[in-house]
């Protein structure tokens, strides 16, 4: 079984703050962690290649800091990494993203199962797994919170808004994770410090071939952020609740008249 | 910590420290209330590593040097020295068997160990803790066997021990001569669990009496030759000093970050404490000595990875560190005040943890004597 993670390195959003003034985030100073999705949709691969066999091999689109997500990955299970770093890919939205990252699985080849994160923390669209399905033209399977292999083709247990689904899909495919099942192992001091040893497969935009230089970056990109900006907080409701219905409607009418809604 | 770390270092410590914070900071109240040995914490701390970081990456182990042990046991400690201290202790006996040990010994001894699992340091007797030499526990030789008999006291993680280093003699006339190591598997007939102690402090740790009656080991269970177990825990404690300084500095660094954190926080008339200069003081005094503490330690753990003679100064480090780390937490606890007085808080805690740092592995008087024999000699 020849495997893939895609694993995005974002800022640790529990340590970030908004300017105020401009809105936009201000990630200086923010430490950037693997995405705790990412994280999840490893620890589903490599428990995946545990139980069936095969390789693991994780891939990031990034800055060259990336490469410590990568180095995170090996340490817990992944065999190879690669990390696709160039300006070219700046300012990609989640098209021109998971246009560059599935024109490198091609060139890497051969991948059976794709597992991604079901979302970023920070861009959070949920789009970027599902779009690298479209361009590879694999199956695809979102928010899994089990994946088993049977018979030649995967059994997923999809967790749902409604409720939980299992789903068959023949391979190859692309599979979006959620956190359930799959806790991140911690790695050991041996594996922490081979990993800190393993050469990370670096490629730049012309290293990818046959890669349309149009459809990456912000050249690539079919949306625009025009603004960004914190919505103001709701305030927080009331929970009326006396000791009979009667009381309840009676109170929640009083405090309406009060408030000149009634 | 002001001291240039490398990459694996950091992450070494890194990862202690989420696997500290996550996994056993939550239970520590109330293993510390009850006393409890949590098997299954350790367990987890196997998988990582944490009980063989000085065993040779050959025989299964991680293979740290001692100056990244020491950055490792300093952060375990700053969360719970009782859980450091008695991983630690897997390291003090096996270092006796790998300085001195047969190859056979050390195959043997670390195979079964190096996937997980307590050893003990068996030296320490009623009545004799600071002249160890004087230990009755005794052993005699019979064909292809020895036979070992006596009882051991304090004998951390003596309850959950896989593999036994036991210290006995020949013949107490002989003195420190008649003393040899042996090798003892819990599986030998004979092996009795005794008392456990119910103590100040170290609560997460387990200590415990041992009785041998009658227990008969393969001659090959020898460690290097007759008459050398004193040289050989006297070589182990040695190192082991320098693991009780790392340790002690974690203790200190832990309850000054508590200080830091509450005395900004802490309002008694208004503005926080933080901004009394008879406050800011303490803090800076315990700035002053954990810096200290930790620069002697790591300079030990620098000369004994180099090889060159470091009794003396692991001698100091273990002195010094302890000291410093009881000093450090009795002015913590008061920073705290009256909670600091109180179990609700973790302060008094490492006071009570810091305590033992100044008696074991050889007390401060017995390290001031080593000191002054190394400075007179
Ligand atoms: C409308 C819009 C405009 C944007 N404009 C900009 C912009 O101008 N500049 C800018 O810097 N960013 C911009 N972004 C952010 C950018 O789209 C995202 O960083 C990126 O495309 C990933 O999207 P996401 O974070 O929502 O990932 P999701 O779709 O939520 O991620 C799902 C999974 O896909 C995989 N994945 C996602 N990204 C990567 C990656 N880089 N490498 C490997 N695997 C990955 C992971 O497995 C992840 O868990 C924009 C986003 C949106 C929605
Ligand atoms: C929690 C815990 C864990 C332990 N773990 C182990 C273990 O794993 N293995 C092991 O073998 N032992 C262990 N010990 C034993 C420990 O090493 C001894 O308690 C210690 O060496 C002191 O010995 P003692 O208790 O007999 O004190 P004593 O030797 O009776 O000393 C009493 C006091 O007299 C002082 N004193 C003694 N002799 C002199 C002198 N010549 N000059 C000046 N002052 C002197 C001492 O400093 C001390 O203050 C442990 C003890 C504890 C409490």
């Amino acid at each position: 079984m020849k495997i893939l993670v895609c694993v995005k390195q974002v800022p640790d959003t529990e340590e970030i703050k908004v300017d105020p003034v401009t809105g936009s985030l201000i990630r200086e100073g923010v430490p950037a962690i693997l995405n705790p999705l990412d994280a999840c949709a490893l620890e589903a691969a490599v428990q995946f290649k545990e139980t069936y066999g095969g390789n693991v091999t994780v891939i990031s689109m990034g800055p060259p800091q990336a490469e410590q997500a990568l180095r995170q990955c090996i340490s817990v299970g992944a065999d190879d990494a690669v990390l696709i770093t160039d300006r070219a890919f700046k300012d990609a939205d989640t098209l021109a993203t998971s246009y560059a990252l599935s024109m490198t699985a091609k060139q890497l080849a051969g991948f059976d199962v794709i597992f991604c994160g079901k979302h970023t923390l920070d861009g959070e669209t949920g789009q970027v797994g599902p779009q690298i399905a479209e361009h590879l033209n694999y199956n695809q399977v979102t928010s899994a919170m089990d994946v088993k292999l049977d018979s030649g083709s995967l059994l997923v247990l999809r967790e749902l808004e409604e409720g939980r689904q299992t789903v068959a899909a023949s391979l190859p495919c692309v599979i979006t994770v959620t956190k359930t099942n799959y806790t991140p192992r911690y790695p050991s001091m041996k594996s922490k410090m081979a990993a800190n040893r393993k050469e990370i497969k670096i490629l730049s935009a012309s290293q990818i071939e046959g890669l349309d230089m149009d459809r990456i970056g912000m050249s690539g990109s079919r949306t625009k952020v025009t603004k960004s900006f914190v919505p103001q907080a709701g305030q927080a409701g009331m929970i009326i609740c006396e000791e009979t219905a009667e009381q309840s409607g009676r109170k929640l009418a009083k405090l309406l008249v009060d408030a000149k809604i009634i | 910590m002001s001291m240039i770390l490398n990459q694996d270092q950091k992450d070494l410590v890194a990862l202690a420290k989420e696997f500290m914070e996550k996994e056993v900071k939550p239970h520590i109240y109330e293993l510390d209330e009850k006393g409890e040995f949590p098997l299954e914490l350790y367990k987890k701390g196997f998988e990582l590593g944490f009980h063989s970081m000085d065993m040779e990456e050959k025989y299964g182990g991680v293979g740290l040097d001692y100056n990244t042990i020491s950055f490792v046991l300093e952060e375990l400690a700053k969360v719970d020295a009782g859980f450091a201290v008695s991983l630690t202790l897997n390291g003090l006996a096996f270092s006796c068997i790998a300085e001195y040990g047969s190859e056979e010994q050390k195959k043997s001894v670390s195979e079964r160990m190096a996937p997980g699992g307590f050893m003990t340091f068996a030296l320490t007797e009623a009545d004799s803790g600071s002249n160890a030499g004087a230990l009755r526990c005794s052993y005699t030789r019979d064909g292809d066997d020895y036979i070992i008999n006596g009882p051991k006291t304090f004998i951390t993680n003596g309850k959950y021990g896989d593999i036994h280093v036991v210290f006995a003699t020949a013949n107490p006339e002989a003195g420190v001569r008649g003393i040899s190591a042996f090798i003892v598997e819990k599986e030998r007939a004979g092996i009795q669990i005794g008392k456990e102690e119910n103590k100040m402090g170290l609560r997460l740790s387990n200590t415990c009496d041992l009785f041998f009656d009658n227990v008969r080991v393969p001659a090959a269970n020898l460690i290097g030759k007759e008459g050398l177990g004193f040289k050989l825990a006297m070589s182990a404690l040695d190192k082991g000093r320098i693991f009780c300084a790392a340790m002690a500095t974690g203790i200190a660094q832990g309850a000054f970050e508590d200080c830091i954190e509450y005395s900004k926080l802490r309002k008694p008339f208004g503005a926080p404490i933080a901004t009394h200069q008879a406050v800011q003081f303490i803090l800076a005094d315990m700035a002053i000595q954990i810096e200290a503490a930790r620069t002697v330690t790591h300079n030990a753990a620098f000369l004994a990875q180099s090889g060159a003679k470091y009794s003396k100064e692991a001698a100091i480090a273990k002195t010094f560190a302890s000291d410093m780390a009881m000093n450090v937490t009795t002015d913590a606890v008061q920073i705290f005040g009256g909670y600091g007085y109180s179990r609700e808080y973790p302060v008094e805690k490492r006071m009570r943890d810091a305590k033992i740092f100044q008696i074991f592995e050889g007390t401060n008087q017995i390290q001031r004597q080593i000191i002054a024999n190394a400075i007179l000699r």
